[in-house]
């Protein structure tokens, strides 16, 4: 079986390959952590599993690695049944490579005993193994850490070794759980870096779960937004950040207000003209919830036309490249808009607003 | 359904399968010393008044001995609050100087042999005492020897058992984080007050649940009364069965096996509450990481320091100095001075191949072969253990640990009762080998070995196996390759421990022994009882020289372990 994959892995560089999830679910006694998550994943496919703590994400990504069994529904990679109620591959016959939150890396073993390890069970030996250590030490720039202990180095350097020790066996599925909940601001700005790198150098299918939406916006290409165990929405950092399909979607990613307005229908997109109009609508009928980003939001400080709603400035903070403004609306909603300039507090601006995305309500 | 339950049935079951059946064997091997006393102490109840428990109940001697028994363990366990107390105290919150050799002085009396420190004692006091002698201070021959009596037993085990009391007091001091104390002191509490209403109330727990411990050890304790209590004809239970076992043989063994479970039944009893004071204890105050407080001494740091000092010397440098002035005479009775001075004693031991050296030998043996093999157990013992759910965990670590809680005695006549007739089917007679006293020494320090390990395991990161797992590691090959490297220390500490206890040990082996199978602990107890005291103090000597370097080695280890593992370094 080593022998197999590493031919394999030779010709073909690098054997991505894509997993399907199948109306997984997972209980704990009467919890149920995972409830019937569907998801597609190609073969290659950067993704992020996002939601807030206890919504089941990291339950999800030990089902991948298989230190979970399943209660409901398939996992599968290719072709192959990972796991569904009736089978369960244990983890070390998975070929996937996991990075822990903790590193988890084995204080015993040097920098290079520890990367080496994966493909010392797959039997390697003699100068392949070194040239596939020094390989995937060289990837993460720690050649020269080599005989060093990991307990001797910074937390970003053993990130790195963990991620090496993950690339080494050229899994078909890499795992990151929380990689950079550990480290620094300073640091996990580099490390999104080496992760972005890491995947176009690899081509491998990663899974990456976080609870931090702007590191999963900045690096996966697609995104399960996920809440209460369930898959809530699934889709491009784009489509999530423009046309979120709940109220609560929005609220989780980007900036932004959410508005009533009546008009338009859920996965409406709303032009000004309609948005205007349907804002200025009496109380009663403005039922359906909008989103408007704050890059869609004009502000002049002369008096308002006719197509324009006045709203008073509640509060401005300096973000240096702009101001952030919060604005009272004559509704009292408030909403969040950027401006070059600062307002005075408590004086009244004209608002136009150039477009608006139309949600679901909450379940 | 529990998540382990689920991951136990979906796979991996070769291994666990066989961890499981070792788990259950170890178990039932643990159990069944005690069932088979049980069985005998109950099983002619039928008879009525010809019952040997009934006939048991019925003698003078077992209440007297009885009594005996709970004055001497009582009076001994206000004897070790006192002193365990104050060590603790002034260890652990103020700022004393030289903690760390404090704290190893005060430990050692619990690792020296009972037997040891006992005929240490007697070359202290009495007529006879060489130290006494050589200063010229030895009361006149024919006076009374002041340790044969009920209060020098009760004396010495309050000294060998303080250390527990120390120990169950130091953990709950430390975990009385200082910011309580800071926030009575802000509150405007006084010193005086802080004490009444903070520290002495959290930790009470821990004072009764140390106090439980020296009852129980002492109630168990078997080589102090017998060197003080048997030359005045004064029993407690442990040396009347001794004495009974002495005279008449297997023939009263079940009587015995009823004497047994009376004392069995009173350490469990002991032990309950004292495990249950301690999990109160330990709750409630979860959570706080604070450090410890640090009460500021200032002018009587000094006079504190030498009072604790002082209290060392007298219950430890003395005794020690006295036992190795009796070791260097030439004769019981002689002073010592330049010119009698003498290491003939250690000749004997060392170079005459007789029953002293062998006895050596033995104990050499059976201690070393039982770490080893507790050592190769508790590995995969504690790995299955932690795969357990908490209430499992609990049983099987209550089952093993049973062995160790009941006392020396109690297990020397449950193994007798066990393997008195050869073993069925191999037809292997264990009985008057020291495959009998291995055997033993195998249920008896079981747990020693497993909790350190067990501690150690719970510390590990468990992302640390997993990883390996997802690396292509099977069950065994993580076992081997990760774990045990990471474990390593804690396995060593255990099996260390395991031979420093069992090196020593005098009460089990009392039982078991047989002609050309003594122990060491059995060399000194009878050299002194055939009135040979001289070369007893040299073996003696040799044994707390051993202690103490193995105690040194074990702290050497205590950087690289979890906390708790060594029971001196709180």
């Amino acid at each position: 079986m080593a022998g197999l994959n590493t031919e394999e892995r030779n010709t073909s560089g690098l054997s991505a390959a894509g997993l399907s999830i199948d109306r997984v679910t997972k209980r704990f006694g009467e919890h149920v952590a995972v409830d019937e998550l569907s998801l597609e994943i190609k073969p290659g496919e950067f993704v992020a599993l996002l939601g807030p703590s206890g919504c089941g994400k990291t339950t999800m990504l030990r089902m991948l690695a298989g230190f979970e069994s399943v209660n409901g529904g398939r996992i599968q990679l290719g072709s192959r049944t990972l796991a569904s109620p009736e089978t369960h591959v244990p983890p070390e016959q998975r070929d996937m490579a996991m990075v822990f939150q903790s590193y988890a890396l084995w204080p015993h073993m040097s920098v290079a005993d520890n990367v080496g390890y994966p493909i010392k069970l797959r039997g390697l030996r003699g100068t392949e193994y070194q040239q596939r250590v020094q390989q995937a030490l060289a990837l993460v720039e720690l050649e020269a850490y080599a005989e060093r202990m990991p307990q001797a180095l910074s937390g970003g350097q053993r990130q790195r070794v963990a991620l090496a020790r993950c690339l080494v066996s050229d899994p078909s599925v890499v795992l990151l759980d929380e990689p950079l909940a550990n480290l620094d601001r300073h640091l996990r700005a580099t490390m999104e870096h080496s992760f972005r790198d890491f995947h176009q150098r690899t081509g491998a299918t990663l899974v990456y779960v976080t609870h931090d939406q702007t590191e999963a916006m900045a690096l996966a290409d697609k995104i399960a937004v996920m809440k209460a165990g369930k898959l809530v929405q699934w889709g491009t950092p784009q489509t999530l950040y423009h046309e979120p399909r709940t109220a609560w979607v929005a609220g989780f990613i980007g900036q932004g207000s959410q508005l009533k307005v009546a008009a338009g229908s859920p996965g409406k997109l709303l032009e000004h003209a309609t948005l205007m109009r349907g804002l200025n609508a009496t109380e009663s009928e403005r039922t359906q919830a909008v989103l408007v980003r704050p890059e869609h939001i004009q502000i002049a400080t002369q008096l308002p036309s006719a197509h324009q709603l006045t709203a008073q400035v509640e509060n401005v903070i300096f973000r240096g490249e702009r101001y952030e403004l919060s604005l009272r609306l004559p509704s009292s909603e408030t909403l969040l808009a950027y401006h070059r300039t600062a307002p005075k507090v408590g004086s009244q601006v004209a608002v136009s607003l150039d477009q608006g995305w139309c949600m679901e309500p909450d379940q | 359904m529990t998540p382990a339950l689920s991951y136990d049935k979906t796979y991996g079951s070769q291994h666990r399968w066989l961890l499981s059946s070792l788990l259950i064997g170890i178990v039932l091997l643990s159990l069944a010393p005690s069932l088979r006393l049980l069985i005998e102490a109950l099983s002619d109840l039928t008879q009525g008044r010809q019952s040997p428990l009934w006939q048991v109940l019925n003698s003078a001697s077992t209440w007297r001995a009885l009594w005996h028994s709970l004055y001497t363990s009582g009076l001994g366990m206000l004897i070790a609050l006192v002193l365990g107390s104050l060590f603790a105290f002034a260890i652990t919150l103020t700022n004393v100087r030289g903690k760390t050799w404090l704290v190893f002085c005060f430990m050692l009396p619990m690792m020296i042999p009972p037997q040891v420190t006992a005929l240490s004692w007697l070359q202290l006091f009495g007529p006879a005492s060489p130290l006494l002698k050589s200063i010229g201070m030895a009361p006149p021959m024919g006076s009374p020897q002041p340790l044969y009596s009920a209060e020098g037993i009760a004396l010495l085990l309050g000294i060998q058992s303080a250390p527990l009391v120390f120990l169950a007091l130091r953990t709950s001091l430390l975990s009385l984080p200082r910011e309580l104390i800071e926030a009575a002191r802000i509150s405007g509490a006084k010193q005086i007050q802080v004490w009444g209403h903070i520290i002495l109330p959290v930790t009470r727990s821990g004072l009764i649940a140390g106090g439980a411990m020296a009852f129980i050890s002492s109630l168990g304790n078997f080589g102090i009364p017998a060197m003080l209590g048997i030359p005045a004809g004064y029993y407690v239970l442990p040396t009347l069965i001794y004495q009974r076992m002495a005279s008449f043989g297997t023939g009263v063994l079940a009587e015995m096996a009823a004497l047994s479970l009376l004392i069995g039944l009173l350490a469990l009893a002991g032990v309950a509450l004292q495990q249950h004071l301690m999990g109160r204890s330990r709750f409630g105050l979860g959570g706080h990481s604070g450090r410890s407080h640090d009460f500021t001494l200032g002018r009587w740091r000094t006079l504190v320091t030498a009072t604790l000092v002082g209290i060392l010397l007298i219950i430890l440098v003395a005794p020690l100095l006295a036992l190795v002035v009796s070791s260097l005479v030439p004769a019981v009775g002689v002073p010592l001075n330049a010119d009698t001075a003498t290491l003939n004693a250690y000749a004997e031991v060392v170079g005459r191949q007789g029953a002293t050296w062998r006895a050596v030998r033995n104990s050499l043996w059976l201690a070393g072969s039982a770490a080893v093999v507790l050592m190769l157990l508790s590995l995969p013992l504690a790995y299955r253990l932690q795969r357990l759910p908490d209430r499992w965990r609990g049983v099987v670590l209550s089952a093993i640990e049973i062995p160790y809680a009941l006392p020396g005695v109690v297990l020397a006549i449950a193994c007798i009762l066990l393997f008195v007739r050869p073993l069925p089917i191999i037809n292997v007679a264990l009985y008057g080998t020291l495959g009998l006293i291995f055997v033993a020494y195998l249920a008896r320090f079981l747990v020693v070995c497993v909790k350190p390990v067990a501690a150690s395991l719970a510390q590990l990161d468990p992302s640390l196996e997993e990883a390996a797992q997802l690396a292509g590691a099977g069950p065994w090959r993580r076992l081997g390759g990760i774990i045990l490297p990471l474990v390593a220390p804690a396995l060593f500490a255990g099996g260390l421990l395991v031979f420093l206890l069992a090196v020593n040990e005098l009460t089990v082996s009392a039982l078991l022994w047989s002609a050309g199978n003594e122990t060491l602990g059995v060399l000194i107890f009878n050299l002194d009882q055939g009135g040979e005291s001289v070369l007893a103090a040299a073996v003696s000597v040799l044994v707390v020289i051993m202690v103490a370097s193995l105690m040194l080695a074990l702290s050497l280890l205590a950087p690289r372990l979890p906390k708790g593992v060594i029971p001196w370094q709180g």
